[in-house]
């Protein structure tokens, strides 16, 4: 194939910010054209993303002259590499503040201060995308910061990107001032429950310095990977059966059946830790992640050694700096030590970490669409069959777990499988983090073993603030319960049964003075905005979800409305290719079934 | 003999008959040696799969699991059903979303009879949107000197992208940003007369389903499109033979393969 490029070139500033991610590759030159041939070229098309982001975080947006400069070093077709630079929130192709605050309006923030925030940020900045001395702002999908409301991320052009919460935010003198140049340190890490017996995945948060690998290991890290060492990976692999670990990024599907599928295959294959966590609601990993990274570090060094990966690619959501840079420091420091690389630990096998940073897409953490990303394409999901324990990352066998089931595997080879599988009940193992925020008088990661009912657990969290009128579960892809749901235990089967799933652990109960119809309103608008758009079901379905439930919220709901949206329902529900457009009419449903909105 | 012949054949169930199918070959190519029916848009024999207009989607197993007959490999003893009551629903709600996604006027389009949207809203039983029309505004790319591009009749199949970037070789097309705001477009958003990569061959054309890519000059209902060249082109050069195909309806349609040195 022969590529064409235009002559538009890079500012040094910009070469120089792409020469840091793309090593260049000689490629066969001829005057303005690059023959396609370079198999070194190509081979690296998975850098595409790092060097975009790293334009966008530099520069503040992805000119022409750099977008053709990497392509002409990766020998991408500008059509592609400008498909996938489009497709990100957080990447720009023209140009725009270079300061930019993203402001969530999602349901965890919008009914509880961001409205107010919103309102004042745009009487200063004027509005949405305009540039006031280089700053500006725009409206953002849930940061993941929801236990600290009203949040904003703060993408800053040649400084350090950057999240402030709550009051830091409601306070606009003192969130303008962050943008302007402020270095803002990230707060300690706490949980409500830190010091309280029984806690497992929470048991070091706020104790741990996670920026130490010492302090790690005077933790009693290390100690999971010797015990995983003694079992071999077969060993480990049963010890996980035996657990019976569901995943814990929402389809609740079984570890060790993943693992199994992928240890029988050849080289190479690929570890995954999907950290893109941007389900609406959604902030476990985050805690886990900023909290404790050389802990996750050690519970994919044992998936990868009992799964035989040498790679593992750890996918972090863009909009965690905090995390990021943890992880980071923590895999360097980690290969530095040995823990990481041709000769782990000593014992004989290799294994890496590669980081990867998200762009602001949250259908990148459906698994694929991860894939997609990562090898450099737009994230738009696959079709399954073929799963990826066949056909996966690079088409290769791979593994992709979520945070939260990584960490539970440090305890499980520690005190075997059986002993994990003694809590909770016989489908649900071991403990789950809920993500408790909204009318809750005490925010934040909950830890609870796996049959306590949502009743119990709003009162561990101090109880719902207000007259309970719903609470949102699972998240925007979950459902709508009750005070007639209290009593449901937070179980896989026992939600199941009552047609309500767990999703990623979301617990938001709103208050009976909240307007559900915009909570509900903003659920459509958040998947109208995040769908990939490749099926049609989907990419029609969420437009037209929107403006039907906004009809009908604003008419005095007709029930012709109800038709239309139930018919987009079932052409969702039933014919999208992914889980996002599967879903994108549950929590709607379930707000009109109840009649809430 | 192709590879597929080569391969063994296993029994599998298709609407209550028994059939003999190549293990690793599509449901939807079973089903059309068997003659059996199912509605396509995006998918086209010649290019690699997309599996995003969704129509093709048929009953599988037991539980009546909805699979993409393009994209789903058949495997032993796969029981599949090509139609029922909600097979015939999914597809006339998906073509009814297409059709109140765009502007999709038969009477005044230059694909009127040569349309694919078209032959399927009448297999489908399409007689009425219920769902409000966007109306979507988007200028006409008439840079081009043969070709034009009319946005607004456009379905996303991306068959022209794939035709382009893997027949022709040139990629001249991709989709930009994402959802309801996706669209097609040359190189980085230029304007098509610009997009220096352009062969102007016209494959993009030949195999668009829609009166979206056109032929410049063409007036109401004269558009023929072409698209059986995608599998003549891909199967001329899997084989390695370049004989000559008879004139596209048109008389104007690519003739031969690539160009030499073409991949
Ligand atoms: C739209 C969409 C978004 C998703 N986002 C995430 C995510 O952010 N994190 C995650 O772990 N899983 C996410 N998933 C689920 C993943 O596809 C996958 O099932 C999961 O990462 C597997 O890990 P587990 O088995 O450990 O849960 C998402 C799925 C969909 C359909
Ligand atoms: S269901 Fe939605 S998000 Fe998933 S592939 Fe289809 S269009 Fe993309
Ligand atoms: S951070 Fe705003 S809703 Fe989650």
């Amino acid at each position: 194939m022969d590529l064409r490029f235009t002559d538009a070139e890079p500012t040094a500033q910009e070469r120089d910010l792409i020469e840091a991610t793309v090593p260049r590759v000689e490629v066969v030159e001829h005057p303005g054209r690059v023959v396609r041939g370079g198999h070194d070229a190509r081979s690296q098309r998975h850098l595409l993303l790092p060097a975009l982001a790293a334009v966008q975080a530099g520069i503040g947006h992805v000119s022409e002259g750099a977008l053709m400069e990497i392509c002409r070093r990766l020998t991408v077709p500008p059509a592609e590499a400008y498909g996938v630079a489009s497709f990100y929130a957080l990447i720009s192709t023209e140009p725009r503040p270079p300061r930019i605050a993203h402001l969530c309006d999602d349901v965890g923030c919008g009914p509880f201060g961001a409205d107010e925030v919103i309102a004042e940020v745009q009487r200063r900045l004027g509005p949405a995308g305009a540039s006031t001395d280089g700053s500006g702002w725009a409206r953002s999908p849930c940061l993941g910061q929801c236990d600290r409301a009203p949040a904003a991320y703060l993408q800053r052009a040649g400084q350090e990107d950057a999240v402030v919460a709550g009051a830091d935010v409601s306070d606009v003198d003192h969130l303008v001032a962050a943008l302007d140049d402020h270095p803002v340190t990230a707060p300690a890490v706490t949980v409500p429950q830190q010091g309280e017996p029984g806690l497992r995945l929470l048991a070091r948060i706020g104790s741990v310095d996670p920026t130490s690998l010492v302090d790690h290991r005077v933790h009693g890290g290390g100690e999971a990977l010797r015990r995983a060492l003694e079992l071999g990976p077969d060993g480990v692999r049963a010890e996980v059966a035996t657990a019976n670990l569901r995943g814990r990024g929402g389809a609740a599907f079984p570890t060790a059946v993943k693992w199994d599928a992928v240890a029988a295959h050849d080289d190479p294959k690929y570890l995954i830790c999907n950290a893109d966590e941007s389900e609406p609601g959604t902030f476990k990993d985050r805690v886990l992640l900023e909290g404790d990274p050389y802990r996750l570090l050690e519970a994919m060094t044992i998936a990868a050694y009992a799964t035989g990966c040498r790679i593992g690619y750890l996918y972090v959501r863009g909009e965690y700096p905090v995390a990021t840079r943890r992880l980071a420091d923590a895999i360097a420091t980690s290969r530095q030590a040995g823990l990481l690389g041709d000769d782990v630990a000593g014992a004989g096998f290799a294994f890496d970490v590669e980081l990867r940073r998200g762009q602001g897409a949250y259908i990148c953490g459906e698994e694929t669409a991860l894939m997609e990303s990562i090898e450099g394409h737009r994230g738009e999901p696959r079709n399954k069959p073929p799963f990826p324990t066949d056909t996966g990352l690079f088409g290769r066998p791979t593994v992709v777990n979520n945070v939260e089931t990584l960490l539970n595997v440090t305890d499980i080879v520690l005190e075997g499988g059986q002993a994990f599988a003694e809590l909770g009940t016989r489908d649900s193992t071991g403990t789950r983090l809920f993500c408790l925020s909204g009318a809750i008088a005490v925010p934040g990661v909950y830890e609870v073993t796996y049959g306590e009912t949502l009743g119990a657990l709003l009162e561990r969290a101090g109880g719902v603030t207000g007259e309970l009128a719903a609470v949102l579960l699972g998240g925007a892809a979950g459902s709508f319960v009750t005070a007639e749901h209290l009593d449901v235990p937070l179980t896989f089967e026992a939600t199941r049964e009552r047609g309500l799933a767990l999703g990623s652990g979301v617990v938001m109960p709103f208050d009976a003075g909240t307007d559900l119809g915009r909570v509900v309103a903003r659920i459509a608008a958040f998947f109208r905005d995040e769908t990939c758009g490749q099926c049609v079901p989907c990419r029609v379905g969420v437009v037209r979800q929107e403006e039907a439930l906004v009809r009908y919220l604003s008419n005095g709901r007709e029930t012709v409305e109800l038709e239309l949206l139930g018919d987009i329902d079932r052409a969702m529900t039933d014919a999208s290719i992914c889980g996002l457009g599967q879903t994108a009419a549950s929590a709607v449903r379930s707000a009109i079934a109840q009649r809430l909105v | 003999m192709s590879r597929a012949q080569a391969r063994a054949t296993v029994p599998v169930t298709i609407d209550g008959r028994q059939v003999k199918a190549v293990d690793g070959e599509r449901i939807l190519d079973l089903a059309r040696r068997e003659g059996v029916p199912i509605p396509t848009l995006c998918d086209l024999e010649g290019l690699s799969v997309h599996g995003g207009c969704r129509l093709c989607l048929v009953e599988v197993g037991e539980g009546a699991r909805l699979h993409p007959a393009c994209g789903t490999e058949i495997s032993e003893d796969q029981q599949i059903r090509t139609d029922s009551p909600t097979l015939r629903d999914h597809r006339r709600r998906i073509v009814e979303l297409l059709f109140a996604e765009g502007n999709h006027v038969c009477s005044v389009c230059v694909s009127n009879g040569s349309c694919e949207l078209q032959t399927l809203a009448t297999e489908t039983g399409v007689d009425h949107i219920h769902y409000e029309l966007e109306h979507p505004r988007h200028d006409v790319d008439a840079s081009h000197p043969l070709f034009s591009l009319d946005r607004e009749r456009c379905v996303l199949c991306t068959r022209c992208v794939r035709v382009c970037d893997e027949i022709e070789g040139a990629a001249v097309w991709d989709i930009t940003q994402r959802g309801g705001e996706s669209r097609l477009v040359a190189e980085m958003d230029v304007p098509w007369g610009e997009a220096t990569s352009c062969t102007s061959c016209g494959k993009c054309v030949q195999v668009c389903p829609t009166g979206a890519l056109s032929r410049r000059g063409s007036a109401t209902g004269e558009m023929r499109h072409d698209p059986q060249i995608a599998a003549f082109l891909a199967r001329a050069r899997e084989h390695g033979e370049w004989i000559d195909r008879p004139p596209a309806p048109n008389g104007d349609g690519p003739r031969s393969g690539p160009k030499a040195g073409g991949s």
